[in-house]
C-alpha cells in the first residue's frame, strides 16, 4: 500500500519531528520512502510542510500531486486547511484544533473546524492530551500518534524511534513522549 | 552497505567523504548549507578534514582550489546566487585546471523557497566549459559525487554538480559504497598550467578546448544520459534530474508508450539527442530550471519538427516543475481542482518573538519619521524580514553586502540620511570592501550592524567577526572611533538608542552603529 502524507504547522512545532520518526518506522517495516522538507527563511514562524511518501514499490517524485495525498496532519488547524486541494477522494484531515495565532488576519477558527466537516476527519485538541502525557512540547507526537492509527506501520517501530529522537534529553521525557503517542492514537481510535 | 537515510545534501556530502576529500569549504546559503553541516557532524570526532565555514562563496571556492592544487581532494559548495559570487575563480579554473579532484555542488532553487532569483547553474557550466553533473535522485548524488572526484582527476578540470531545493531537502533511503582514502601531499610545480599569464592562458584555454571529445565521450557513454528508445512511440520526452521524477510519477505504467532521455551530464550528448530528435515526430522537453536543453535543441541544424516545452508555453517559465505542470503538458485542458477555501491566510515568515532586529528596527523606525527623505537600504539575513509589517523598515535587499555599497551610491545622489543595515557574518561576507570606500572617500552613511554573533537565517553557523573583533576592524580600517556606537538591542534601550542614532544622523561622515545581542537560537 502507498501512502501520501502532508504534514503542515508553524515553524518551530516540530514537523520535522514528526517526518522523523514517519520516516524512520516506514523504512523499518521495509518501504521505501522519501520525504521533502522545507529548510531556511519559511522557518521563522511561517507556514511550514513536509512531503513523505511510503510505499513497497519505488517511488519517483518528492512531492505530493494536488488530489493524491492520503492524509493531512495538521499540527494547527489554518496550517491544515491550506493544503486541502491536494487531499484524494478518500484523503483524510487529522488535525489538532489549537490555533497558533502569530498574525492579524487569522480567520475564524469556527470556519475553519466547519470546512474540515468536507472530508473524512478526526480533529482532536493536542494541546490538552500533550499537558496529559506530561508536557504541551509534545503535541507534535501527539498527531504523529493519531496518524499511526490509521498507517500500515507496526508500533514497536514507532517506539523505537521516540525513544532515539528523546533519549538524550533524559527517560522522563521518552515516557512522556511514548504518552502523547498512544494519547493521540487513542483519541482517534476512540471516533 | 548497511542503507542510509539522507537529504540530497547529504548523500553529496557522503559521497564526497568516501570519495576521500581532505576539505569541504562553504559560506552557508539554503539550500545547500546541509552539505558542509553533514561533513562537520562526521568529522567532529575524528577531525581529519579541513570542514570550517568560509567567509564567502569566493574565498570558499579558491581554498578548494588551493587544496586541488596540492594535489588533495576538495568540495566547495554554495547556493545557486554564491556562484555569482565565486564566478571569477570558477570561470578561471577552468583554465587553470585542476590536480587533485574538485567539484563544486550548487543548489539552485526554483520556485525562490529562500531565495532572489531562480538562475540556472547550468549556465555556468556552458560559459565556462566545465562539465555539470545534474542528479536526480539522492542515490544519484551520492554515486555521481562519488565518480565525480575520479573524473575530475581524469579530465584535469574541475566537476560541478547541479541540485535543486527538492533534492538538496528531500530524504530518502540510499546505499553508499565503501570509502577511498585521501590523497596524499603532492603540491603542483606546473606554472605554465597555474600561472594565468596571457601567455599561459591561451596555452591552457586550447588545453580546455581540446577536451571537449572527452567530454563528449563521457556524455554519450559515461552513464549519466540514460535513452529508453522506443520504435512504436510518437512522442519523444526529454527530461532533466528532478524533472524526471515528476514526468515518470505521472506517467506511471504509461511510461513505456514514449521514448525518454534522461539528461544527467553537459555537456549534452550531441550525437545521440540527434538521434533521439530525428526518431520520434514529437519532442516534448521536461526540464526543471530554465530552458537550457530547450534552447541548445534550438541550435540543431535541421530541426523542423515541433518542440513543446516551457519556450512554447506549455510549461511554465518560472516556478518550480512538478507532476501537475507535467499532466497539463499531456492533458493541455486538464484543470487543477483547487478547493482551498476563500478564508485561507497567508503566513509569512516572521522575525522571532524577542529577537534583537526587533528592537533595532523599533529605534530605526522612529529616526527614520523624522527623515522622509531617507532610505534604509538593507540585505541578506533574518533582518530582511523587517521589510515585512510590522516594521516595514527597509527599501532595499538585493545581494549580500548590496546595503553598503546601494547605500554609497544613493548618497552620491544626495539621499540623506542613507542608512545601511547588514548583519555581523553578511558584512564579513561582502560588507568590508563597500566600507573601505565609503572610508575613504568620506561618504556621509550610516552604517547599521546587526552583531547577532551568527549566521541566523541559515540555523546559527558560525559568524567570521563579531563583537570585539568586528570592532578592531571597523577600527583598523579608519571609521571614526568615537562615530562607532554600540548598543544593546533591548526593549528597555528604545529611547537610549533612538537618541544614539539621531546624534549620528547628525554627524556628515561615515558612522557605524553596532546593535548587539546574541541571535536567541545561536
Amino acid at each position: 500500500m502507498k501512502c501520501d502524507i502532508i504534514l503542515a504547522g508553524v515553524g518551530g512545532q516540530g514537523i520535522l519531528t514528526i517526518a522523523f520518526l514517519l520516516d524512520n518506522a516506514a523504512l523499518a517495516s521495509g518501504m521505501n520512502v522519501k520525504q521533502s522538507e522545507v529548510h531556511g527563511m519559511s522557518q521563522r514562524g511561517g507556514a511550514v510542510y513536509t512531503h513523505i511518501r511510503f510505499s513497497p514499490d519505488p517511488i519517483n517524485s518528492d512531492l505530493i500531486g494536488h488530489g493524491q495525498a492520503d492524509f493531512i496532519v495538521g499540527v494547527e488547524p489554518l496550517e491544515a486547511l491550506r493544503y486541502v486541494d491536494y487531499l484524494n477522494g478518500n484523503g483524510r484531515i487529522i488535525s489538532s484544533t489549537i490555533p497558533e495565532v502569530n498574525i492579524p488576519n487569522y480567520p475564524d477558527l469556527d470556519a475553519i473546524l466547519q470546512e474540515f466537516g468536507k472530508y473524512p476527519h478526526s480533529l482532536f485538541d493536542a494541546k490538552e492530551l500533550a499537558k496529559q502525557a506530561g508536557s504541551t512540547r509534545s503535541q507534535n507526537i501527539v498527531l504523529a500518534g493519531a496518524l499511526s492509527y490509521f498507517l500500515p506501520l507496526e508500533e514497536q517501530h514507532y517506539r523505537f524511534y521516540i525513544e532515539e529522537l528523546f533519549s538524550r534529553k533524559g527517560e522522563k521525557v521518552v515516557e512522556t513522549n511514548y504518552r502523547a503517542f498512544e494519547l493521540g492514537r487513542q483519541a482517534v481510535a476512540a471516533e | 552497505m548497511k542503507q542510509m537515510m539522507l537529504l540530497g545534501d547529504d548523500a553529496v556530502a557522503q559521497g564526497a567523504i568516501d570519495a576521500g576529500i581532505s576539505g569541504g569549504y562553504a559560506y552557508p546559503g539554503t539550500p545547500s548549507t546541509e552539505i558542509l553541516e553533514y561533513i562537520q557532524r562526521y568529522d567532529a570526532k575524528s577531525q581529519q578534514l579541513h570542514t570550517a565555514w568560509s567567509a564567502n562563496e569566493k574565498v570558499a571556492y579558491e581554498e578548494a582550489l588551493g587544496m586541488s592544487f596540492a594535489g588533495k581532494r576538495a568540495l566547495v559548495c554554495m547556493k545557486h546566487v554564491g556562484l555569482n559570487v565565486a564566478a571569477d575563480p570558477f570561470m578561471n579554473s577552468a583554465i587553470t585546471g585542476v590536480k587533485g579532484g574538485l567539484l563544486l555542488a550548487v543548489a539552485d532553487d526554483p520556485g525562490m523557497h529562500s531565495s532572489q532569483n531562480e538562475q540556472d547553474s547550468r549556465y555556468y557550466s556552458d560559459m565556462s566549459g566545465i562539465p555539470c553533473l545534474e542528479p536526480a535522485n539522492q542515490q544519484e548524488a551520492y554515486d555521481w559525487t562519488r565518480r565525480a572526484f575520479d573524473l575530475s582527476e581524469e579530465l584535469e578540470l574541475p566537476l560541478m554538480m547541479r541540485l535543486v531545493t527538492r533534492l538538496s531537502h528531500s530524504r530518502t533511503n540510499i546505499t553508499p559504497d565503501a570509502a577511498r582514502e585521501q590523497n596524499p601531499l603532492n603540491p603542483s610545480s606546473d606554472h605554465c598550467q597555474w600561472v594565468l599569464m596571457p601567455n599561459n592562458a591561451r596555452v591552457q584555454y586550447d588545453k580546455l578546448l581540446r577536451k571537449s571529445d572527452a567530454l563528449q565521450r563521457i556524455s554519450e557513454e559515461g552513464g549519466f544520459n540514460c535513452v529508453t528508445h522506443n520504435p512504436g512511440a510518437r512522442i519523444g520526452i526529454i527530461t532533466n534530474g528532478v524533472a524526471y521524477n515528476y514526468l515518470m510519477e505521472y506517467l506511471g505504467d504509461r511510461a513505456g508508450d514514449y521514448a525518454i532521455f534522461k539528461i544527467g551530464f553537459y555537456p549534452l550528448p550531441l550525437k545521440s539527442l540527434n538521434d533521439f530528435i530525428s526518431r520520434y515526430s514529437e519532442i516534448y522537453v521536461v526540464e526543471e530550471g530554465n530552458p537550457v536543453i530547450e534552447r541548445k535543441l534550438g541550435e540543431f541544424s535541421g530541426l523542423s519538427k515541433p518542440i513543446r516545452g516551457k519556450l512554447t508555453g506549455d510549461l511554465p517559465l518560472s516556478g518550480e516543475m512538478n507532476q501537475d505542470h507535467v499532466r497539463r503538458l499531456f492533458e493541455p485542458d486538464f484543470q487543477l481542482n483547487s478547493a482551498v477555501p476563500e478564508l485561507m491566510a497567508n503566513r509569512p515568515p516572521q522575525l522571532c518573538k524577542g529577537c534583537p532586529h526587533r528592537y533595532s528596527y523599533d529605534a530605526l523606525n522612529r529616526v527614520m519619521a523624522d527623515h522622509p527623505q531617507g532610505r534604509v537600504f538593507a540585505d541578506i539575513g533574518c533582518y530582511t524580514l523587517g521589510a515585512l509589517p510590522p516594521y516595514e523598515a527597509i527599501d532595499t535587499c538585493v545581494d549580500m553586502g548590496a546595503s553598503v555599497s546601494m547605500a554609497n551610491g544613493a548618497y552620491h545622489a544626495g539621499v540623506s540620511p542613507a542608512f545601511a543595515v547588514i548583519g555581523d557574518s553578511t558584512f564579513a561576507h561582502s560588507g568590508i570592501t563597500p566600507l573601505l570606500d565609503a572610508v575613504k572617500g568620506d561618504f556621509n552613511i550610516k552604517l547599521i550592524v546587526l552583531d547577532n554573533e551568527s549566521v541566523a537565517m541559515t540555523g546559527a553557523q558560525e559568524s567570521l567577526i563579531t563583537q570585539d573583533d568586528l570592532v578592531q576592524l571597523l577600527k583598523g580600517i579608519g571609521v571614526p572611533e568615537e562615530h562607532i556606537v554600540i548598543l544593546e538591542a533591548l526593549p528597555k534601550n528604545e529611547e537610549e538608542n533612538t537618541a544614539a542614532l539621531r546624534r549620528e544622523v547628525e554627524y556628515e561622515g561615515v558612522s557605524v552603529i553596532i546593535f548587539r545581542r546574541p541571535c536567541l537560537y545561536a
